[in-house]
């Protein structure tokens, strides 16, 4: 079968305009990474079995590698590359940095996005709420418990609370 | 990448016309909701449509309706994230609401509908796989290209399983569901829509849409769904029993529904665990008994996750406990 013909069309991605051509069949993870150059939202299983491709629309996060890119024109995309604002890291990106909640990094993408948006419509989950949020993500390195203790220093730091990470965390007890 | 195949995308603005563009194409195009189904089929090559028809744009489809009763009528275009939170169904139809919840992950709940996890394609070790790995046991009956099947390689028909985990729930509560054809709108018992049948494992026509599912009024009744699986989130149910009991005042059991999700290409009715329960009151004892009768319909083969044997000798121990829940 002939490839379809392109079609024009702008995404919105981290509050940017961004116009592009593209193969309609394409997910907007193929989108994002081929098309507009975006390769921080990761491909994993391209299933659904592993959020590595969460990115959020119009604030909800969704995985990209099972969204076409023709329904993400005109909504808001929000993919990793839009956390840090300028050259200062968003939160939770320093709370992931300060915990070695980030191992090989793969999932950290979509985990962040997850977070950010668990963290948006509840700033102070439990550890429960925590690993409900994440529930769609998976890590094979870091066995969770660094994501989940970053996520709730995020959390605090973004309360206004003075948190540091505790010495266990940093140099193991 | 493991790339959809290409095809040609449709988002008609009403009912009516979604119809048409499908009777237009027939086989050649398939309906998508979500697309949390349909897409990662596509991905794996079981489904190839030409045309794709995104209901996203058909009006009324994403509302929860609350009637004056309390029963509810509930589009099938609402996410499962906006029902397992939705405060009617919370409070009167928890097991519902709590059936929702223990489908997938929040990230495809975010994505699909209840619309798509009532017609949920049904599942198979032997089938769920890319597209190479079925080519190297020459598929199966399926697939167009197989003939036999490889769970039961002497059947005449494909096992493949019954994975929605709302299905046993709506069965047993006796909730119905509206279709939307070229002749205009039926509402069927939800549990008329499904088939023993691995392969047609819907009874409605293709070109049918699947508009509402309606909850009845709450009443003497109490319903639950209790699921089986390795782990907490992703998995698919490979055991969902759905239970739903009515009792008098005196707490005797007026009629009970229990069906067993994961066990079959349908959602199989435990008729014999429902008998020990009419005219009983939910005794543990009963309700043991009744989880005993359990083991003969749960119809488990292997080709879920999870030991062939084992998932049959536990259907007692769900039945029961789906039924201790209902007390
Ligand atoms: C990793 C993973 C894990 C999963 N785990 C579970 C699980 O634990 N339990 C579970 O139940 N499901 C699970 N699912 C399946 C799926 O996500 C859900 O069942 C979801 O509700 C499907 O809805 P959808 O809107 O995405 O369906 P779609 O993919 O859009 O559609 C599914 C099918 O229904 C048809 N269809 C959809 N809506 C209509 C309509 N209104 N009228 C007519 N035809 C229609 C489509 O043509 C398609 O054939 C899982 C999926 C993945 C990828
Ligand atoms: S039950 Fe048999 S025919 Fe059906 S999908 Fe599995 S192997 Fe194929
Ligand atoms: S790449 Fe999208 S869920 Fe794995
Ligand atoms: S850090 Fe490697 S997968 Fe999570």
């Amino acid at each position: 079968m002939s490839e379809p013909n392109k079609v024009l069309a702008t995404f919105h991605v981290n509050s940017e305009p961004h116009e592009c051509a593209f193969a309609p069949h394409k997910t907007l993870l193929e989108v994002l990474r081929e098309d507009l150059d975006l390769c921080g939202t990761k491909h994993g299983c391209e299933l659904g079995e592993c959020g590595a491709c969460t990115v959020q629309i119009d604030g909800t996060p969704v995985l990209s590698c099972l969204y076409l890119g023709l329904d993400a024109v005109g909504k808001q995309i929000r993919t990793v590359e839009g956390l840090a604002n300028g050259p200062t890291l968003h939160p939770l990106q320093d709370a992931f940095a300060d915990l070695g909640a980030a191992q090989c990094g793969y999932c950290t993408p979509g985990i962040l996005m997850a977070a950010e948006s668990l963290l948006q419509a509840n700033p102070s989950p439990s550890r429960d709420e925590i690993k409900q949020g994440l529930a769609g993500n998976l890590c094979r390195c870091t066995g969770y418990l660094k994501i989940f203790e970053a996520v709730e220093l995020a959390a605090a730091r973004m309360r206004g609370e003075d948190a540091e990470p505790s010495k266990e965390s940093i140099y193991g007890s | 990448m493991l790339r959809l195949p290409t095809f040609t995308y449709y988002r008609p603005k009403t009912a009516a016309e979604a119809v048409r563009q499908k009777l237009a194409h027939g086989k050649d195009a398939m309906y998508v909701a979500g697309g949390t189904d349909l897409y990662p089929n596509m991905k794996r090559r079981h489904q190839t449509p030409l045309h794709v028809i995104s209901l996203q744009d058909v009006p009324g489809l994403n509302t929860v309706e609350v009637q004056q009763d309390g029963s509810v009528a509930i589009g099938a275009m609402c996410r499962l994230s906006a029902l397992e939170v939705h405060p009617h169904l919370l409070l009167n139809f928890g097991a519902f609401a709590h059936a929702v919840k223990e489908i997938s992950t929040p990230l495809l709940r975010n994505m699909g509908t209840i619309g798509g996890n009532l017609l949920l394609d049904t599942r198979c070790t032997y089938y769920d796989q890319s597209h190479e790995w079925r080519e190297s046991i020459d598929f199966c009956m399926k697939s167009k290209a197989g003939s036999i099947c490889w769970v039961a390689p002497g059947s005449p028909r494909c096992w493949a399983v019954q994975s929605s985990d709302t299905v046993p729930v709506v069965c047993a509560m006796e909730a119905q569901v509206e279709l939307v054809g070229p002749d205009g709108t039926r509402r069927i018992p939800a549990s008329e829509l499904y088939r023993d049948d691995g392969i047609q494992y819907l009874t409605k026509r293709p070109e049918e849409l699947l508009t509402r599912l309606w909850l009845g009024a709450p009443s003497n009744w109490k319903a639950s769904y209790v699921k089986l699986r390795r782990r907490d989130t992703f998995d698919f149910p490979v055991l969902g029993v759905g239970a739903c009991v009515w009792t008098d005042s005196y707490g005797v059991v007026t009629k009970a529904n229990i069906r067993l999700g994961g066990a079959g290409s349908y959602a199989i009715p435990a008729t014999e665990s429902e008998k020990v329960l009419v005219g009983q009151q939910l005794t543990d004892a009963v309700i043991a008994a009744a989880g005993e009768k359990a083991m003969k319909p749960a119809r488990t083969m292997d080709n879920t996750d999870l030991d062939v044997y084992w998932r049959r000798k536990v259907a007692p121990v769900f039945v029961a406990r789906a039924l201790a829940a209902c007390k």
